[in-house]
């Protein structure tokens, strides 16, 4: 028998694990998945329980119930990967051979990356929405706090959903005029990068939004350290930016695992192939998801492809043939602007995000880059969709792996 | 788009990077530079070296980066390129502008 592991049963692991129980022979092999948690967290939901528009139960739900049968399913910290000798040590002093290996350990924040970030006011006026545990304390905030400066913040590129702290700045301007308390609150979206976002054409969309919702922007804003004694970001210009209450992204970076197992960059993630996913060091390891270095956004959709792609990959791996370098970096995200209304983008590694229509090129019914209610049901479709069908590995009807270019006005990115 | 500096023709983008690094050299640098209102120190040049370095191997550049590139910490590298100090040394050293690829 040969050895299958998986490490991280989050989207991209769970999304791996239920793909290859059906396409690999159950007499030559065993799959195995490891993660540390019981729970599997719906991550995307993390936006909306700060504002009471979900509640706790529909962001979690129990591992076990996407894990296929036939797969092996361990529930305990993984301590170190070993590849030279094609093992993984896991806490205690359990340890797993390996033929193959798929890391899928994502992403998380990285708050002790800044001084004064996770100090003494971490979670009384600081807070994180990337964490189950730093939503659900915004959210107890957000119900009594009485208004002043709200600061929407990014620490630094790349983080994962990279639109998801704009989305949190329209909904916390939709939140407020709900409460009747909009004027009360200031709202200031503070980010490193030059503008809204990372793609110059959303940009252009997403400035002119923020604008019409009475948002200030203050961007190139590097932080150096948060000076929580006055209320108060600073950047290494020397550039202020005063808050009554913070809610930033930290620095994402992917698990120490990593680091322990000398396999990541600076960040702690793991170079692989953008085309193919096979990390670049190893060739019986591949890698998926925000675990990766690849340039794309991390995000649940991204992985989504990249499974199709994965897939077909190890197939051919275990074949002896050359890997498809078919992954084209394609990204679809729907941004909620606040009032019921999202926009979607699509995008890839080399073209950006463009109007136009989706997935029916010239029909929609999603519009590109435009704000629309129907964009806000699929986003609120999204969740269904995660949990029925996204993480089960069940191909989303429609939708194609690789971006298509029809119906859509295009523009390519030059470098 | 074209633009003279240094008496010679030099191809640039819209935003002033320039489009062909062969036809960078210090003597243009130099005249980036004076643009910036930035005279040239050898700390500066010291940082051109090690970002043509990165640019050469691929690795993008990033202010987690230069605070482990050895060559100096982030407080310097806002004082020798105020204002944007990422976008001014990549411009001056006739290079891409550092974009976020997510
Ligand atoms: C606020 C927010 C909003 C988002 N919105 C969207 C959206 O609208 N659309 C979208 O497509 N994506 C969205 N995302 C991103 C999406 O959730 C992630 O990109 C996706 O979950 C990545 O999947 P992954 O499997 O690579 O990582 P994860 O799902 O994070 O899984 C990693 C798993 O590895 C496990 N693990 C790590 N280290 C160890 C260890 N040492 N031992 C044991 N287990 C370990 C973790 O416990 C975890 O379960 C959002 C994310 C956030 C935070």
């Amino acid at each position: 028998m040969k050895n299958l592991v998986i490490l991280g049963a989050g989207t991209s692991g769970t999304m791996m694990a239920n793909h290859l129980i059906s396409k690999l022979p159950k007499r030559e092999w065993n799959i195995t998945i490891v993660d540390q948690f019981k729970t599997h967290y719906y991550q995307p939901g993390f936006l909306f329980l700060p504002f009471d528009i979900y509640t706790t139960k529909q962001v979690k739900k129990k591992g076990e119930k996407f894990i296929p049968k036939g797969v092996n399913y361990i529930q305990k910290k993984i301590e170190l990967i070993k590849p030279d000798e094609n093992k993984v040590q896991l806490e205690g002093d359990a340890q797993l051979d390996y033929d193959i290996l798929i890391v899928a350990t994502g992403t998380k924040i990285a708050p002790s990356e800044i001084e004064g970030m996770d100090g003494p006011m971490w979670y009384k006026n600081i807070f994180d929405f990337y964490t189950y545990e730093g939503a659900k304390a915004l959210r107890n905030k957000l119900r009594e706090w009485e208004g002043g400066k709200l600061v929407v913040h990014i620490t630094e590129m790349p983080i994962k959903c990279p639109v998801a702290p704009l989305e949190f700045a329209f909904l916390a301007d939709s939140f407020f005029k709900n409460k009747s308390m909009r004027d009360k609150v200031d709202i200031t979206y503070v980010t490193p990068l030059g503008g809204a976002f990372t793609k110059p054409k959303a940009t252009e969309a997403l400035h002119h939004l923020l604008e019409e919702k009475g948002i200030k922007e203050v961007t190139d804003f590097n932080i150096e350290r948060v000076d929580y004694e006055n209320n108060k970001i600073v950047d290494y210009a020397d550039t202020e930016v005063e808050y009554d209450l913070l809610v930033t992204v930290p620095t994402n970076m992917g698990d120490e695992l990593i680091e322990r197992s000398g396999m990541g960059d600076d960040l702690n993630y793991v170079p692989t192939n953008k085309a193919t996913l096979q990390t670049n060091d190893y060739e019986n390891i591949f890698a998926i998801g925000d675990a990766t270095n690849l340039p794309a956004s991390k995000a649940g959709s991204v992985a989504h492809f990249e499974a199709e792609i994965l897939t077909d990959n190890i197939l051919r791996y275990i074949k002896g043939e050359p890997l498809k370098a078919e992954f084209d970096g394609h990204a679809n995200c729907f941004i909620e602007t606040g009032n019921g209304k999202a926009l979607l983008i699509d995008f890839n590694y080399t073209h950006e995000p463009v109007e136009g229509t989706f997935p029916f090129p010239g029909v929609g019914p999603l519009k590109l880059l435009k704000e629309s209610r129907m964009n806000h049901m699929g986003k609120m479709a999204f969740r269904w969709i995660y949990w029925n069908m996204l993480i089960k590995g069940i191909h989303i009807p429609f939708v194609s792996t690789n971006m298509t270019t029809k119906g859509k006005k295009l523009e390519k990115i030059n470098n | 788009m074209k633009k003279v500096l240094a008496n010679r023709e030099i191809d640039v983008n819209e935003e002033g990077y320039l489009v062909d690094f062969k036809q960078w050299d210090r003597e243009i640098c130099e005249c980036i530079a004076d643009e910036c209102n930035i005279v040239m120190t050898e700390k500066h040049w010291e940082v051109i070296e090690y970002i043509h370095e990165k640019h050469k191997n691929e690795e993008p550049l990033s202010i987690r980066g230069i605070k482990k590139s050895g060559v100096i910490n982030i407080k310097e590298f806002y004082n020798l390129f105020p204002g944007g100090p990422l976008k001014k040394a990549t411009l001056i050293a006739g290079i891409p502008k550092p974009k976020s690829c997510i």
